[in-house]
Formats: structure tokens, sequence, C-alpha cells
């Protein structure tokens, strides 16, 4: 599945495709609209005042610039009042934006990755994975943010605006997707040496397809079927692997790094660094301080054989 | 014509500055001022020092956590010393700024051991205080807000006591008197900043 | 009373000017050669080295710049890996902040505030110089770290607890930390020389409101110093005890917090940025009065707007912060005062447009630089505006709209009218005037090539690139952008490169300039080009504000002060009416071994406390040597020395 092209994500808070996004966006007009006036206007006079043509040594005009200094005073503190006050408004409108969460996750920020927890009532409905959020179109969406080390920034620009994780301190952050599709969300506080590939995805389903997707992140990790990809779990639960993943199903329970268990069907890795294609994938496991120099995924030297053997298994957890 | 061939301008003498003093004092003297500009930053420095205080007390549902309420004797102590040592710096910079050898003299000698007796009880507070730097937060801001006040005496007593020794070794003269003056003015800024910072240090935990 | 004349000789119209000039130069000049510089108190000789390191650091904080924009010219880049980058940006925005763009302005303000308020030398000259080898040995410290690879990486403003023992082994974020101290103790050292010589050192008859805007800007900035800055030394210095000595003030796990930094942070950060940008509406000031010939328009609501600034910088911090989840009626409450902010800045604007446009604009290289300043600072104020909307900012905040914003205002803002100053007092420092023809190709060169580095920097931010990113993946649309601003980094970079050509070659064969070669209003341009050891022969007496423009051919002036010792007069703090006659401190050489000693102990309590115990002796000792008066007391009172 991952070998096809992947649809691109969108990425731009210029494209708004949630309701508290539209809302940013309505200000950011309203802003633009505004402050390119009154830019204009300081240019136009600037202009004026270095071309104008002067009659003599007398001539000042300064009674007129008193008056319109005022007048200009007058302009900015009417623009910036309608400014603040349409602020105001609009922060009003995002804390009424999705007043009724439908579903409720947990990011918890790592250095350099995104822990995802599903939050229901029933604890065996736990689902747990990582730097890929599904959602339903129209759900509103209520997410906790926390953080596991340093401060981080989750931000889905096509969504909402950013909210900070910080250690010590709980955040929340809401959502109400409008549009299904692929978006990019980003870090986008600086926490150390791989805060540029700290990125992640939303996918917007629709409510079928979420409710399948959902369902199948409650499934068990997929039993390998063939001899390569058993060997690959063989090595996975005996090597370096299964002291930091876990995969539902087998004895790996770490939470020191992602929850591998669907890893097969995300449509990237290493934290939306790279497609998730099997080149990439044994790239990834062959040498991770390459791709990543830095993060904490250390290089465990694998001969060819076992890193194919690795890589089936993976792509068996679909 | 420019006296020098420079494009200046002639002079044109107007009045005479030879007749005014060689030094003032207060306001009126450079050292003044230079002085509230250190008392400036280092107010603004306790303040902030103190916001911390109440920053971080604010933050923790537990304050102080887990640790013993400092002992109040040396603090006490400490400040009705300080509150006493008053008396003599209004009377040092009133005869300082009289320019009067003799009792600057006498005055800046009882300063000086004011100043040493003050911060021997000093060194008596910090253990007191019943909690390590490091041990947490509360005890990192205490120990770091006696610490900053104590800094503030040890720079203001060796102040005092250069002052002495410049005094009996007979540079009494003249701009002298407006250092010691401006001295005895930054010891009332010591006294007054401790007062705010002793009710943080000691009392702010148990009132809150 | 009879004055002796002979022994105590003063200089008056009985002297002739020759004579006089010989006696003050003996008094006021400095040894020759090596220990002459290094005991100078001469503020334009302090000032001189400050604005050569300065510029220096501005050239070396900019060649980091090119190198992380070569970097980000395209996705992938395999040019610096992350570690180097990290310190690359951490080292551009700590050099550009701590070491040029404050340094910079204090330089201005050494040089000129003493001359333009009428004085002989700078207040509390001794400490200003060792101001100076207190900032040289920050700014050394950080590059020497840089290029041991102990340099700092985690931002110029080092967020907790990234910036923590925890997350950040090693001794490359005290490098960061202790450099603060340096340059923080340095800038607080020139603030009070820049107060004393504004409030009491200020010729006779210049009253507070015949004070020059340029002198009103670089009091209201040292003011601003005195407040701001102990909150980052505080910062900092709490970051080095929980890295060194386990204190827990950052530390969340045992009651402190990660916010406490950026608050603390922020509440000088916010300040330092208008520490800045005041200084540089003051050059605004100058050459805009002095190229539309005409005062500028309405003095009194300039001085209002500039104090209103400088308080009002003080309330914004909060708007850094939004991101952080905060109360939301407080951030409401910052982003009105963020806007506020805007009305003196957008006063200030007009009424020096209104001076061009009740003047006769003369469109020499300080204008141009001037009307490049209008242009850029104005746009980056706009988005300022946009950033102060909370839920704006929460999409803008951290991404490179802000990259680009903050550029317009502090390029705009201070750079633009760094370079107006540059081409306006160069004939000032040197007696030669740059090249015209070289400077207006300066300017537009760093015009164009500013706006195409930094205006893409908008549109790639809402397009969804973060800050402080060492690369970014293939596919996401910003390549092209990124190529085009990196383009104008290097045309900036070029403009520089003829800034300093200009400087280079028109010191030595520029047209030679006379006292006041722009026929400026102020009293700076009263003194030969350059400027003798002691300024002026003699005291002015001021009776407006502008005196050049008012007395076209004789400088008024007072006759009384000593020949034979270093003696300035102080006046009254608000009528300027004469008061003291004051000794201005001697050349010494205990500012240096003042500086060395305390350099000492900074340094050495990186790696350990009790470096600030055993340190403290040498630096006591110094200080103590500094201030011990030199000279034995002399029977009569008018003799008495330091």
């Amino acid at each position: 599945m991952a070998e096809s092209v992947i649809t691109p994500a969108l990425h731009s808070a210029l494209a708004p495709a949630g309701a508290h996004a539209q809302h940013i966006d309505s200000m950011w007009q309203l802003m633009l609209w505004v402050c390119s006036a009154m830019y204009l206007l300081v240019i136009l006079f600037l202009i004026a005042a270095l071309i104008r043509r002067r009659r003599g040594e007398g001539s000042d005009g300064t009674r007129g610039l008193s008056r319109t200094l005022a007048a200009w005073t007058a302009l900015i503190a009417i623009g910036l009042f309608t400014l603040t006050v349409a602020s105001y408004l609009t922060d009003r409108a995002l804390v009424h934006a999705a007043p009724e969460p439908q579903v409720s996750v947990l990011v918890t920020a790592h250095q350099w990755w995104w822990n995802i927890e599903y939050v229901s009532g029933d604890p065996s409905e736990r689902i747990r994975t990582a730097n890929e959020l599904h959602v339903p179109v129209n759900a509103q969406v209520h997410i906790e943010l926390a953080s596991h080390d340093v401060i981080h920034s989750f931000w889905l620009p096509n969504l909402n605006g950013k909210r900070d994780l910080i250690p010590g301190r709980t955040s929340e952050i809401s959502l109400q997707p409008q549009a299904t599709g692929v978006y990019r969300g980003f870090c986008a506080e600086f926490c150390g040496a791989q805060h540029a590939k700290m990125n992640f995805e939303l996918i917007v389903d629709s409510p079928q397809d979420f409710e399948s997707w959902r369902e199948h992140q409650l499934s068990m990790g997929v039993a390998p079927a063939d001899e390569l990809a058993r060997q690959g779990q063989r090595l996975f639960m005996s090597t370096a692997c299964s002291l930091c993943h876990a995969i539902a199903g087998t004895d790996a329970a770490a939470t020191t790094g992602p929850d591998l268990t669907h890893v097969g069907s995300r449509r990237m890795i290493a934290s939306g660094t790279l497609p998730n294609t099997d080149a990439n994938m044994r790239a990834w496991i062959e040498n991770p301080q390459r791709i990543k120099p830095g993060s904490q995924m250390p290089v465990v030297s694998l001969s060819p054989e076992n890193l194919d053997a690795l890589v089936a298994y993976l792509r068996v957890l679909q | 014509m420019s006296p020098t061939g420079s494009g200046e301008l002639q002079p044109q003498f107007m009045g005479d500055l030879a007749t005014l003093p060689p030094h003032a004092h207060g306001n009126r003297s450079l050292t003044w001022w230079g002085m509230m500009g250190m008392i400036a930053i280092e107010g603004t420095a306790f303040v902030l020092a103190v916001a911390t205080y109440f920053y971080l007390a604010n933050q923790s549902p537990d304050w102080p956590p887990d640790a013993l309420l400092p002992e109040l004797l040396p603090g006490i102590l400490f400040t009705a010393l300080l509150l006493v040592s008053v008396i003599p710096n209004v009377w040092l910079q009133r005869v300082a700024e009289a320019e009067k050898p003799q009792p600057v003299r006498i005055a800046l000698v009882v300063m000086s051991l004011f100043g040493a007796a003050l911060v021997v009880i000093r060194y008596f507070e910090f253990p007191a205080l019943l909690v390590t730097w490091d041990r947490s937060a509360y005890g990192s801001i205490l120990v770091t807000l006696l610490g900053l006040h104590t800094v503030h005496l040890v720079t203001d007593l060796i102040d005092t006591l250069v002052l002495t020794v410049l005094m009996m070794t007979g540079h009494g003269k003249g701009r002298r008197f407006v250092d010691v003056a401006e001295n005895a003015i930054y010891w009332n800024f010591v006294v007054i900043t401790w007062i705010p910072i002793y009710l943080v240090v000691y009392f702010a935990a148990r009132w809150l | 009373m009879t004055l002796d004349t002979v022994n105590r000789p003063r200089d008056g119209e009985w002297l002739d000017e020759v004579a006089t000039r010989a006696r003050l130069d003996a008094t006021w000049g400095d040894a020759p050669g090596l220990w002459g510089a290094l005991t100078t108190v001469d503020h334009k000789r302090v000032a001189h080295r400050y604005l050569i390191t300065a510029f220096a650091f501005f050239v070396a904080g900019g060649l980091v710049a090119l190198l992380m924009r070569v970097q980000l010219s395209h996705a992938d880049e395999h040019v610096v890996g992350p570690d180097l980058y990290n310190q690359l940006f951490t080292m551009h925005g700590s050099t550009m902040m701590f070491l040029f763009a404050v340094p910079v302005m204090e330089a201005v303000a050494i040089y000129l505030v003493p001359l333009m308020v009428g004085t002989r030398g700078i207040a509390f000259p001794r400490l200003t110089a060792f101001s100076y080898w207190i900032y040289v040995a920050g700014g050394i410290l950080l590059w020497v770290a840089f290029a041991l690879n102990i340099g700092p990486d985690a931002g110029w403003f080092a967020y907790t607890p990234l910036s923590g023992p925890q997350y950040s082994a090693g001794k490359r974020v005290d490098m960061w930390a202790q450099m603060i101290t340096y340059t923080e103790l340095s800038g607080l050292a020139v603030a009070i020389s820049i107060i004393g010589t504004i409030l009491k050192q200020r010729a006779p008859g210049m009253s507070l409101n015949r004070m020059p805007l340029f002198v009103w800007s670089m009091l209201v900035m040292s003011l601003m110093i005195l407040f701001a800055m102990p909150a980052v030394m505080l910062a900092s210095t709490f970051l080095l005890m929980d890295r060194l000595v386990g204190t827990h003030f950052y530390n969340a796990a045992e009651g402190g917090d990660a916010l406490l930094w950026q608050h603390l942070f922020w509440f000088f950060g916010h300040p330092e940025v208008y520490i800045i940008f005041i200084p540089a509406l003051g050059i605004v000031s100058s050459v805009v009065s002095t190229f539309a010939r005409r005062s500028i328009f309405a003095y009194p609501l300039m001085v209002l707007a500039l104090i209103g600034i400088g308080f009002l910088a003080f309330g914004l911090w909060v708007h850094h912060m939004f991101a952080t989840g905060l109360p939301r009626l407080g951030n409401s409450f910052y982003t009105a005062a963020s806007m506020v902010i805007a009305v003196p800045s957008g006063v200030q604007i007009f009424c020096w447009i209104a001076t061009l446009w009740a003047g006769r604009p003369r469109f020499s290289t300080p204008l141009l630089f001037v009307i490049g300043f209008v242009i850029v600072f104005v746009l980056g104020g706009l988005t300022g505006v946009m950033l102060a909307s909370v839920p704006l900012d929460l999409q803008l905040h951290d991404t490179y709209f802000v990259v680009a914003h903050f550029h317009y205002v502090l390029i705009g803002g201070a750079v633009f009218p760094l370079f107006a100053g540059l081409y306006f007092w160069f004939p000032k420092l040197t007696g030669r005037m740059l090249s015209e023809r070289l400077g207006h190709w300066n300017f537009w060169v760093l015009f164009i090539g500013f706006n195409l580095t930094f205006f893409p920097m908008h549109y790639l931010g809402l397009a969804g690139m973060p800050r402080r990113i060492y690369t970014y993946a293939e596919g996401l649309g910003w390549d092209t952008l990124n190529s085009i601003a990196t383009v104008g980094a290097f045309l900036i970079a070029l403009s520089v490169l003829m800034a300093l050509i200009n400087m280079i070659v028109s010191a030595r064969n520029g047209p030679v300039a006379g006292a006041n070669p722009w026929g400026a209003p102020t009293l700076e341009w009263a003194t030969p080009s350059p400027p003798p050891s002691y300024n002026f022969a003699h005291i002015p007496l001021v009776s407006g504000d502008n005196p050049m423009w008012e007395h076209r051919e004789r400088l008024q002036v007072l006759r009384g002060l000593r020949l034979d010792k270093r003696e300035l007069v102080l006046t009254s703090a608000l009528d300027a009416t004469a008061d003291v006659r004051d000794p201005s401190a001697r050349p010494s050489i205990w500012p240096l071994l003042a500086a060395i000693a305390v350099s000492g102990l900074f340094l050495g309590s990186i790696f350990t406390p009790w470096a600030v115990v055993i340190g403290a002796v040498p630096a006591t000792i110094a200080l103590i040597a500094w201030f011990w008066p030199k000279d034995p007391p002399a029977e009569n009172e008018e003799d008495d020395e330091i």
C-alpha cells in the first residue's frame, strides 16, 4: 500500500479547512485590508512630502499639518480599536467553536515524535498510536496536550492556531475539521536537535472511514504469516526494538518510543519525515542517525537479511 | 573666520563659570545620580526576585513543599540591629553634608562596626532557613533572596570601610564628604530593601 | 574674589584661542601609544572601539546568517547538519541582539551625547571605559566557545527546560548565559554614564525643552536599560544556578516552572527591542531635521511619544507567550497594550514626514536611508499589529512570518537609521566625507536585498514554515521563496561590503569635512571634525533648541573653567542652570584591570561557584584602587582632586 504515490498533505494557514482556522482567517483578512490601507496612506504622505512643490521660503503649512496630525492620530486609534475588538470577538468565537467534543485525544510530545492516545470512557477502548491522527469530518475534537520533556508546540495550520506543550502543565486545543483530506502538522517550538523533523499528519476521514479505522486500531498487532515476517518478529522481540517500542498482542510493551502496532498502515514514518515505503523503512531502521541525526533511536547493526525480515514484519502490522 | 580655520564659529563670551563651587551634595553631585541609577537597577532586581517568589508560590499547590518554615530568631536579631543602625547612619549623613571631619570619622567607625556585626548575624540566617537551595524551587528562591541582599550588605560594608580608611588617612576633604554622604544614602537603601525581603523570606509562607 | 589666573589658568577672552586649545589638549589628551589606548577615558576613543567592535560582530553575525540561508535555500540541503545549524541560529540571534544592536546604539550615545549637550567628557568616564572591556570580553567568550564547538545551541532566547541541565548537557548554554552577564553589566554601566551626562552635564541654558530629540531618545533608552536588563541578568543567573549548583527555578518536578524563564526573559526581551529602536528614532530626528532644513514638527509630542513608548514597552511582554496557554483575559490585555504602542509610533512617523513636508528636503545619502527606514519599519510595525491579535498570533507565532516581522522592524527600524547616522556623522568622527555616489548604491542594494530576503518570509510563515528548522522536506512548496530569500541575503552582504569599502577609502581620501559640512543645528557640529580631546574650547551657552542655526556667526560661550586640570560644569537637571564645577576623571589603568578581574570571576563561575568567592578578591582590590584618590590632598579647597 505504501509504495503508491502519497497524496500531498495540506499545510497552510491560508487554506482554512476547520472552524477555528476559518475564524482566524477572517481576522487575517480584516487585518490585511486595514493594515494595507494604513500603509498606503503613510507611503502616499511620504511621497507627497518629498516631491511636492514648495512656494518660496515662507511657505510652511504647519497649521494644516497640526489638524492632519490630529486626524491621523484619531484614525490610528479608531483603526487599532476596531482591530482589538475584532481580535477579541474572534477569540471568543474560537472558545465557543467546539463546545461539545465528540472525539477526545491526548497528545504527548517527545523529543522528536508525537504520542497519540484516544481517550474514551472504557479503558479497553484505549488506542495508542504515533505521529498520525485520524478524526471524522465535522466532528468536534478535543485534544489535551502534554510534554514528556521540553517545550514543543502543536500546529495544524489548516485547522487552528498552535498550542505549546509545556512539561509540568497540560494545555488543550480544539479542532473541527470541515473537509476530508490529509493535513500536515508541525512542531512549532524549538525543541532541540530534530525540531525540524518532528512533523505529524492529521487525516480527516468520512465518519464511516473513521469508525473502521478506530475499530481496526483497537485490534492487536497482526500476526506474521510468512517465514520472513516471522523471522522479523523474532528479531524485533530479541533485539533492541522491543526495549522502546510496543506492539499490542506481543510481549513488546515499552512506551519509550512510538507504538508500532499498526505502523504498516501509516502514511509516513520517523514523525512525518519519510513516506512509509519499504525502502524508506529499511533505510530508517538501518541508520536512523543518518536521517535524523541526534534522534533517540540508536543505530543497531543488522545484516541485510535481518533488515529485510524486520521490514517485512513491520509491513504486516497494518 | 574660525580660530583654527576648520569652519568653527568664533566664540562670544557671555558669562563666567569660575565662581561656581567645586563640589556640592545631594542631587547637585554626579555621584548622587550614579547611585540613584544603581538603586534603580538593584531595586528592579529585588522586585523581580520577590515577584519570582510569589509566582512560584502561586504555581505550587504545596508551599513550602515539605520544608520547615525558617527559624525566626536570627532574622529578628538582624532586622532589629539593622533598624537601629539607621540612627547613626542619619547622623553620619548629616555631618557629612556639613563636612565636619571628626564627627564623620566617628560615625564611619560606628557604621563599620554595625556593618560587621550585621554580616556576622547574616551568616547565621542562612542555616536558619532550614532549606538548601538545591532542595526545591522554594529553597532556591529563598536562599537567592537572602543572598542578593547579602551581596548588597557586604558591598556597602566594604565601601564604608574604605571610606573610613580614607577619612582617617588625611583624604577627608571636599568631595570625600560627598562620597560619605552618598554611601549613607545607600545604606538606607540596604535597610529599606530588607523590609519587604524579610517579610517575604520569613513570613510569606506562613501567611499565604 | 580675585582669581589667580597664573597658577590656576582658566579659559577666557584674555588668552588667545590657539594657546587655549594647546593647553586644553595637554590636559585632556591621552598618553601616546599603547598605554594611552589602555588608560584612555576619552569618550570618543572608547566609542570608536565600541563602534568597530560592534560592526565586527555585525559582520560575524551576518556571515553566520548567510550560511543559514544557503542551507535553507532548497529542501533537504546538506550544507550544514542540525547540530551546527542550531548553533548558527543561536549565534546569529545572540550576536545581533547582545553583541551588535545594543552596543552599537550605546556607542553612538557615548560618542555623541557629550558633544550634543555641550560638555567636555562623559559622566563616569572610567565606568564607560570599563564597560567596553567587559563587553568585548563577553563577545570573545561567546565566539571562542563557538569556535571550540562548545557554542550555545538553544536559541538566543534559550527556553527552559531545553536549556536546562537535563536537556542541554555540557557548557554550551553556560557560555551563552554568562555572555549575558558580561553584556548586561556593560550595558547597565553605560546607561548610568549616559543618564548622568544628560541630566547633569548639559551646557548651561539647555533646558529639557531645548534638548535635541536625539538626546531625549538616549535618555529614554538608558532609563529603560536600568529597568529591563536586571530581568535577564536574574533569569540567566537562575539558569546558571540550575545548571551549576542544582537549584530548581525552572524545574517543574521540584516546584519550579519552565514559564518562569519566559516571563523573566520577555520582561527584558520586549523592552530590549525598544532599547534598540528608540535610539534609532533619535538618529532619524537628527537626520530629518538637518536634511529638511527645519526643526522637527511638534517637538513636545515627539518627546511625549518617546517617553510613552518607553513606558508602554514594559507592558507588552506576554505577547511573546500567547501560545503557552495563559488565561485568555490576560492575553487580551496584552493585545490591547501591544496595539496601543502603535499610536505614539504612528505619531512619530507622521511628524517626521510632516517635517519633510514643511521643510526643503535635500536627498543626500542620510536622508535616503531615513526614507528607507520609513518604508521598511512601518511595514514591520503593521505586521506587529497583526501579531498583537491573539487568535492571529496563534497561527503566525514561531513561523517565518515572525522572522519577517522582526527583521522589518529591526533592520528597518535600527539598521537603516544606523546607516543614515553613519553617513551623517562619519565626517564628524573622521574629518572626511563618505562618497555620496557609493552611498546611493549602498542604499539601493540594501533596500532591494533586504526586501528580497524578508518579504517572501511573510508568505512562508502563512504557508506553514516554522522557525528554527535546519531543513524542510521536498514538496512543501517553500523552495522558490527560500531561494529568492537567499539571493537577497547575499545582496545585503554586498551592501555591507560597500559600506565598509566606503568607510575605508573615504577615511583616507574622502573630501575633507569642516566643522559643519551639512549645516546641521546641534552642538556637536560646533567642534572641529574630528573633535579634539576636550570637545569644546569653551563651554557653550545655549538659548534655543537649534544652537547652530540660531547663531550662525558666533557661538555664545562661557569662560572660567580651568585649563590645567580636567574640569567641566554640572548644571541643574531641568533648567540647566550652571551649578557646580566638577572634576572629570583622568586616564587610568584601573578600569582595564578591574574588567580583567571581573571577567575572570564571570569566566570561572561557569565552571565552579567558588569562582564567585575567590574572584571577588581581585575584583574588590581593583575596584578599591580605581576609586582611591590619586593626589595628596592640598590645603586649598579649589585644588581638590579625585
